[in-house]
């Protein structure tokens, strides 16, 4: 992608607005003077667009916090809760993500994927004890994961929509045709805005080798590579691409196969219904 | 370094026969750094007194750090006598706003304009100008050393450390410490305490073993809990904090604008009667108009 497209692409997603529910819901919130600040953390941290734009400011070098800062907790204790407030109302008010439909992607799949990979990602880690980070930097890799892909529907369509095709007609993965179509995936547009935006280089890493274990993952992104396939592997919302990528061997030993991962799981009910009941808000 | 109080008073300008002792100004506090150059911390109507008695000094520069922009913190900006003033310059230093976007040159801009104030910013005299300033990130003026630290109230509001000849000072500027807004039965509630206590710990490195704090205590520990969120301290939360980074001198501002000075004293007495002793115990006293301290 040349610099033009990337500054401009930039400025753009300045004006992007978040998913109508989050949006609607943090009106109606922040008219409360008694706003719940429970509530709003959990509204906020379960829309990509929010969660991303609030870390963009708390790692904005306008307030230099030597810390990266990499969840909306964070957010409400580095900023306070009033400035976390107002700033959700602010970007509430840039109105709300347009609805997108075509076959292969749609906003409610799309939404419903990034919050149970997610979900997932979280519960892999307690469930494995993982250590290096809190389980909520895992909640928030996961939901970001895809971000790219917001920024292509919102900014790039057409291209995008291409993208999506050529990926079903020819059964390969959707990040390959982006990178044909575009010159760009969504793992390094997302992970390219992560960076310029300052935020916490472990999330980056994340978002941009989600695809590409091989070439750089961190921890944090194995675990967003296991939740991703397993919830592509129970057909649980979309994010236009189905297909479910192989485990390479050190991913098989050290988290095993997908099918015993899923086993290990257990029954996810609660999980899926609580994603569902948010993005019915 | 020499710290003169000309406004000790949260909120709202209180002046009247229950606040002559302490003062009815908002905060304002004149520094004067070993090489004598004058840091003002905090435009509330203190600036204006502050003001009246520059007149000898002028031509003469000036340094307002403004802790947040509040208006008890800058209602008396427009009435700084040595804006008005050629030959005199002025600094304004103060945090970003997050949510309109803006640095802090719109600080006065915002206070001058038609409807509110008779004279332009375009028509002062001093020449001013603004920096905006980011935690941690410190300013050298003469031989003080200024750091902004980011506390905790409703708008971004930095703390200044000023370390000058081997004498420091920290002002809190307006602070509430930041709570859990979990339950204890909350998943999220450990995870919280933890990251809040790294902010807590963070704060208390940045002003560890200042010679004289002077911290927000608004309130009293019966008053809080209907105030909590509000963005302030206590009288027993300031002393707690003071103590526990080791401050020489404690000194308790911001007081609450109902308060009269019979009731402050009283509250204050109150809250010493509460704490226990320390082996190196410090000195703690309220903010006063006029109090002038030496370091």
């Amino acid at each position: 992608m040349d610099d033009a497209l990337k500054l401009k692409l930039l400025a753009m997603v300045e004006k992007m607005p978040a998913f109508p529910q989050s949006v609607n819901k943090v009106i109606e919130l922040t008219s409360d003077i008694e706003c719940s600040p429970k509530q709003l953390v959990q509204v906020i941290e379960h829309d990509p667009v929010m969660t991303m734009k609030m870390l963009k400011l708390v790692n904005s070098a306008h307030f230099g916090l030597l810390n990266h800062i990499s969840t909306i907790q964070h957010a409400v204790i580095y900023l306070g809760l009033n400035t976390v407030k107002n700033m959700a109302l602010s970007i509430a008010t840039v109105g709300m993500l347009k609805k997108f439909t075509s076959p292969w992607f749609n906003s409610h799949d799309f939404l419903l994927h990034s919050l149970l990979v997610a979900t997932i990602a979280r519960k892999l880690g307690e469930m494995r004890k993982f250590a290096n980070h809190d389980s909520t930097d895992l909640f928030i890799a996961g939901l970001l994961h895809d971000f790219g892909k917001v920024v292509f529907i919102q900014f790039m369509k057409d291209e995008f929509y291409k993208a999506l095709e050529m990926a079903q007609e020819q059964g390969m993965a959707l990040y390959q045709a982006e990178t044909q179509v575009m010159g760009v995936n969504h793992a390094e547009m997302g992970s390219i805005l992560a960076a310029y935006w300052g935020l916490p280089k472990a999330l980056i890493t994340s978002i941009q080798y989600h695809h590409h274990l091989e070439e750089g993952a961190n921890d944090l992104c194995e675990y967003v590579f296991v939740a991703n396939q397993v919830v592509k592997y129970l057909n649980l919302g979309g994010a236009g691409n189905a297909v479910v990528e192989d485990f390479s061997a050190a991913m098989l030993s050290s988290f095993g196969s997908l099918e015993s991962i899923v086993e290990d799981l257990g029954d996810m009910t609660d999980e899926i219904e609580k994603a569902h009941h948010f993005m019915n808000l | 370094m020499k710290v003169k109080f000309w406004g000790v008073r949260g909120s709202i300008p209180v002046p009247g026969p229950k606040t002559v002792r302490y003062g009815g100004n908002t905060t304002c506090i004149e520094v004067r750094t070993s090489d004598n150059h004058l840091i003002i911390l905090d435009a509330g109507t203190g600036i204006y007194p502050l003001s009246m008695s520059l007149f000898p000094e002028f031509p003469m520069e000036t340094h307002i750090f403004n802790t947040h922009t509040h208006w008890d913190h800058i209602h008396g900006l427009p009435f700084f006598i040595p804006l008005f003033v050629p030959g005199n310059e002025v600094h304004i230093y103060g945090a970003f706003d997050p949510i309109g976007g803006r640095p802090i040159d719109d600080i006065l801009t915002t206070q001058l304009q038609y409807r509110h104030f008779p004279v332009r910013e375009v028509e002062l005299k001093a020449k001013v100008d603004f920096r905006t300033l980011k935690e941690s990130e410190s300013v050298q003026i003469g031989a003080a050393t200024i750091t902004p630290v980011m506390m905790n109230h409703p708008v971004i509001n930095f703390g200044y450390r000023i370390d000058d000849h081997g004498k420091s000072m920290f002002f809190t500027g307006d602070h509430e410490a930041p709570y859990n807004i979990y339950a204890p039965e909350d998943d999220e509630y450990a995870i919280y305490e933890e990251i809040l206590e790294k902010r807590n710990q963070h704060i208390r490195d940045a002003i560890a073993g200042v010679d004289l704090l002077i911290v927000d205590s608004a309130y009293t520990e019966m008053e809080y809990p209907q105030k909590k969120g509000w963005g302030h301290g206590t009288l027993d939360r300031g002393i707690r904090l003071g103590e526990e980074i080791g401050a020489a001198m404690i000194c308790l501002t911001h007081h609450e604008p109902t308060r009269s000075d019979d009731d402050l004293e009283k509250v204050f007495a109150e809250a010493l009667d509460r704490r226990k002793p320390l082996e190196n115990e410090p000195n703690i006293i309220l903010a006063c108009e006029g109090l002038t301290l030496q370091l």
